[in-house]
C-alpha cells in the first residue's frame, strides 16, 4: 500500500512537469490554434542556458530569473521572425516549420553544449522539512512551482487588463483590432509566456532526468497527451490532464507492463479515453452551425 | 491545428494537354531506367530508396493531402511492410517479389482496422493517435514475446535477390529496376484511384465532410478505406526499402521516419501525386547535404533549409511549379 502511495505521489511530481509543458502548449494553441511541436526543445534549450549561467557562477534564483526572461525574449523573437510570416500559409506548412524549429534547437543544443549528460542542481535542499520518505523535497517543490505558475497565469488572465486583451485577441482577432488591441503584439506575448513556462518546466525536470538534448522529447509527448485529455482549449484541464498522465504513466510502468512498453500503453489508454470523450475531460464541445 | 489543406484547384494533368504529359512521363521513365546503367553501387541504393519513399509518400498524401486526415505515425506502416517482407523471407522462405504484395495486403488490413476507431478523432486528436502508433511500433517490434518472429533488437538480415532469367544485371541494378516497376504500377493505381469517383469522394470529405455526407458519400466507409489504402502504399514502400537495405531492425523505424514522411509530403506538395517524388528526393538527399555543409550541427542546417523552403513555397515544390506555370500562361496571353 505504501508502495502504491509512493508511486502515485512520484507520478504526481512528474505530472507537474507535464502539466507545465501542457500549459505552454495551451497558451499557444488558444491564441493561434497551432500546436508548437518545438515547445519541448525550446524548454530544453532554455535549461541549457540556465546551466550555462549557473556554470558562470550565478546563484540559483538569479540564474532562474534570468533564464525565464531570456526564454521569454527568445520565444517572442521566434514568433516575430519565423511564425508571423507564415500566418497565411497552409496548416501543414506551419507544422513543418515547427518541426524545423525542433531539429534546429536540438542540433544547436548538442553542438553548443555537447551531448554528454550533465547534472542540474535542484533549488530545494534534499533534507528540507517538506521532503519525506514518500516524496523527495524536489518532487514537492516541483509540484508547488507548477501550482504557483497556474495560479499566477490564472490571475493574470482573469484580473489584469493585459490578460483580458490577450483573451480577446485569441477569441476574436478582428473585433479586438477594432477596439484597439494590437493582435500581433498579443501573439508575441503569448509565445513569450509559453517560452517562459517551458523554461521553468525544463529547470524543474532537469534535476530528475539529467540534462541532455534528448531530455524533453518524451516530456513533450506526454504534455501533448495531457493537454488533449484535459481539453486543449482549457488551461485548467491541461494541468489536470498533465497530472493524470504522470500518475498513469508511473502506475502502468511499475505494476502492469514494465518500463519497456509503458509509453505505448499510456498512449493507447489516452487514445481510448479520447475515443469515448473526443473533446477531452474539460474541453468545450464544439458545435458547428451549418 | 485542423487538417485543412489548400484545395488543389486544378491538377497539372488538366492544365497540360494529355499528350505532352504522356511524352513527359515516357521521357522520365526512360531516364529512370537509364539510371540503372549509369549509377553505381551506393548511388543505385539511394535511387532505390528514393523510389521506396516516393511510394510511401503517395500513400501518406492520399490520406493527409486528399482526404484531410493527418498522420504523424505513418512510419509504423512503413515498418510493418518492411517486417512483413523480412519475416516472410526469413521464416517462410517466400520469394522476395511475392512479399511486396503481401506487405501491401497486411498493411491494408491493419490500416483499415486502425482507421475504423480513428474515425471518431479529427485534427489534433488524430495526430495524437497516429503519433502514439508511431511511438508504439518500434517498442512492439522489440517486445520479447514477439522476438521469435521479429528478431528483437537485432532485427532480421535479408539476402539480396539476384536478377532472374539470366539477365546480365548486377543485384543492385535488379533491385532498383524491380522497385521502379513496382513504383510505376503503384503510381498508376494511385492516379486512377484519385481520378475516379472514389478520389472525388475523398476530396469532398476533406473539403466539407458534412456537405459530402449530404450528397450521399459514405464518410465512414471512405475515411477508413482511405486509411487502409494509404497504409498499403506505405507498406509497399517499406517492403521495397527492406529488400534494398537487406536488413530490418526496430531502430530504423523511429518516430523521426514518420516525421520525415510528413515533411516529405509538405515539401513535395500536399494533395499532389507528383509531389511524392520531390518529397522523396528531399528526405533522401537533404540530410546528407546538410552534413556536408556543417559536420557539427547538420540538423540545424536541415531545419533552416526546411523553414526557408516553407517561406519560399508554402505549397511545396508542386505548388511553386503551378504558380510558375500560371505566371507563364499569364504572360503568354
Amino acid at each position: 500500500m505504501n508502495e502504491l502511495l509512493h508511486q502515485t505521489l512520484s507520478g504526481l511530481a512528474t505530472g507537474g512537469i507535464y502539466a507545465s509543458v501542457a500549459l505552454a502548449l495551451v497558451m499557444i494553441y488558444q491564441a493561434t490554434h497551432h500546436i508548437n511541436f518545438a515547445q519541448g526543445e525550446m524548454a530544453m534549450f532554455s535549461t541549457f542556458l540556465a546551466w550555462m549561467l549557473l556554470d558562470a557562477g550565478l546563484p540559483y534564483w538569479g540564474a532562474f530569473a534570468l533564464t525565464v526572461v531570456l526564454s521569454f525574449v527568445l520565444a517572442a523573437a521566434i514568433e516575430f521572425a519565423v511564425i508571423r510570416p507564415m500566418h497565411k500559409a497552409p496548416e501543414l506548412s506551419v507544422v513543418v516549420v515547427f518541426i524545423g524549429l525542433l531539429v534546429i534547437f536540438h542540433s544547436l543544443a548538442g553542438w553548443l553544449f555537447g551531448y554528454t549528460i550533465k547534472t542540474f542542481p535542484s533549488p530545494f535542499a534534499a533534507n528540507a522539512w517538506y521532503g519525506s520518505q514518500l516524496m523527495s523535497a524536489h518532487e514537492v517543490g516541483a509540484i508547488f512551482v507548477a501550482l504557483v505558475m497556474v495560479a499566477l497565469l490564472f490571475s493574470f488572465f482573469r484580473f489584469t487588463p493585459l490578460g483580458l486583451a490577450m483573451r480577446a485577441a485569441a477569441q476574436n482577432a478582428n473585433s479586438s483590432r477594432l477596439v484597439g488591441i494590437s493582435v500581433g503584439r498579443m501573439l508575441m506575448l503569448g509565445w513569450g509566456l509559453a517560452g517562459a513556462i517551458g523554461a521553468v518546466a525544463g529547470m524543474m525536470v532537469a534535476p530528475v532526468v539529467f540534462l541532455d538534448p534528448n531530455m524533453m522529447t518524451g516530456v513533450l509527448l506526454y504534455a501533448f497527451a495531457g493537454a488533449l485529455i484535459g481539453g486543449i482549449d482549457n488551461p485548467v484541464g491541461a494541468v489536470l490532464g498533465g497530472f493524470i498522465v504522470g500518475v498513469l504513466e508511473n502506475l502502468m510502468g511499475s505494476y502492469v507492463v514494465g518500463t519497456e512498453l509503458k509509453l505505448s500503453v499510456a498512449l493507447v489508454l489516452i487514445v481510448g479515453v479520447l475515443i469515448v470523450r473526443p473533446s477531452g475531460l474539460l474541453g468545450k464541445k464544439i458545435v458547428t452551425r451549418v | 491545428m485542423t487538417t485543412a489543406v489548400t484545395p488543389s484547384l486544378s491538377s497539372p494533368v488538366a492544365s497540360l494537354s494529355s499528350r505532352t504529359v504522356r511524352a513527359g512521363l515516357l521521357v522520365l521513365l526512360i531516364l529512370a531506367v537509364g539510371l540503372a546503367f549509369v549509377a553505381k553501387g551506393y548511388q543505385l541504393f539511394q535511387a532505390t530508396m528514393v523510389v521506396a519513399y516516393a511510394i510511401a509518400l503517395v500513400g501518406l498524401n492520399m490520406l493527409t493531402g486528399y482526404n484531410g486526415q493527418i498522420s504523424l505515425g505513418h512510419g509504423a506502416f512503413f515498418a510493418l511492410g518492411a517486417y512483413v517482407t523480412g519475416i516472410l523471407m526469413e521464416h517462410a522462405s517466400v520469394p522476395y517479389w511475392a512479399t511486396v504484395p503481401a506487405a501491401g495486403v497486411v498493411c491494408l488490413l491493419i490500416g483499415y482496422l486502425f482507421g475504423r476507431p480513428a474515425l471518431k478523432l479529427e485534427g489534433l486528436y488524430l495526430a495524437l493517435a497516429t503519433f502514439a502508433l508511431g511511438v508504439a511500433m518500434p517498442q512492439l517490434l522489440k517486445y520479447k514475446h514477439l522476438e521469435a518472429w521479429t528478431g528483437g533488437v537485432q532485427g532480421i538480415v535479408l539476402m539480396k535477390p539476384d536478377a532472374p532469367w539470366g539477365l546480365p544485371l548486377t543485384q543492385d541494378q535488379w533491385v532498383y529496376l524491380f522497385s521502379l516497376a513496382v513504383a510505376v504500377v503503384m503510381f498508376w493505381i494511385a492516379h486512377n484511384l484519385l481520378q475516379s469517383g472514389t478520389g472525388r469522394a475523398m476530396r469532398a470529405i476533406r473539403d466539407h465532410a458534412m456537405a459530402a455526407e449530404a450528397m450521399g458519400v459514405d464518410n465512414r466507409h471512405y475515411k477508413s478505406m482511405t486509411f487502409g489504402v494509404s497504409a498499403a502504399f506505405t507498406g509497399v514502400g517499406g517492403a521495397l526499402s527492406a529488400i534494398a537495405v537487406q536488413f530490418v531492425s526496430p531502430d530504423s523505424f523511429t518516430l523521426f521516419l514518420s516525421i520525415s514522411l510528413l515533411v516529405g509530403i509538405v515539401v513535395g506538395g500536399v494533395g499532389t501525386l507528383w509531389g511524392a517524388l520531390y518529397g522523396a528526393l528531399f528526405i533522401m538527399f537533404v540530410p546528407n547535404l546538410a552534413e556536408k555543409v556543417s559536420k557539427a550541427a547538420p540538423w540545424a542546417v536541415y531545419g533552416v533549409v526546411l523553414i526557408l523552403l516553407m517561406f519560399a513555397m508554402p505549397g511545396g515544390v508542386v505548388g511553386l511549379l503551378r504558380k510558375l506555370q500560371a505566371w507563364w500562361a499569364g504572360r503568354q496571353a
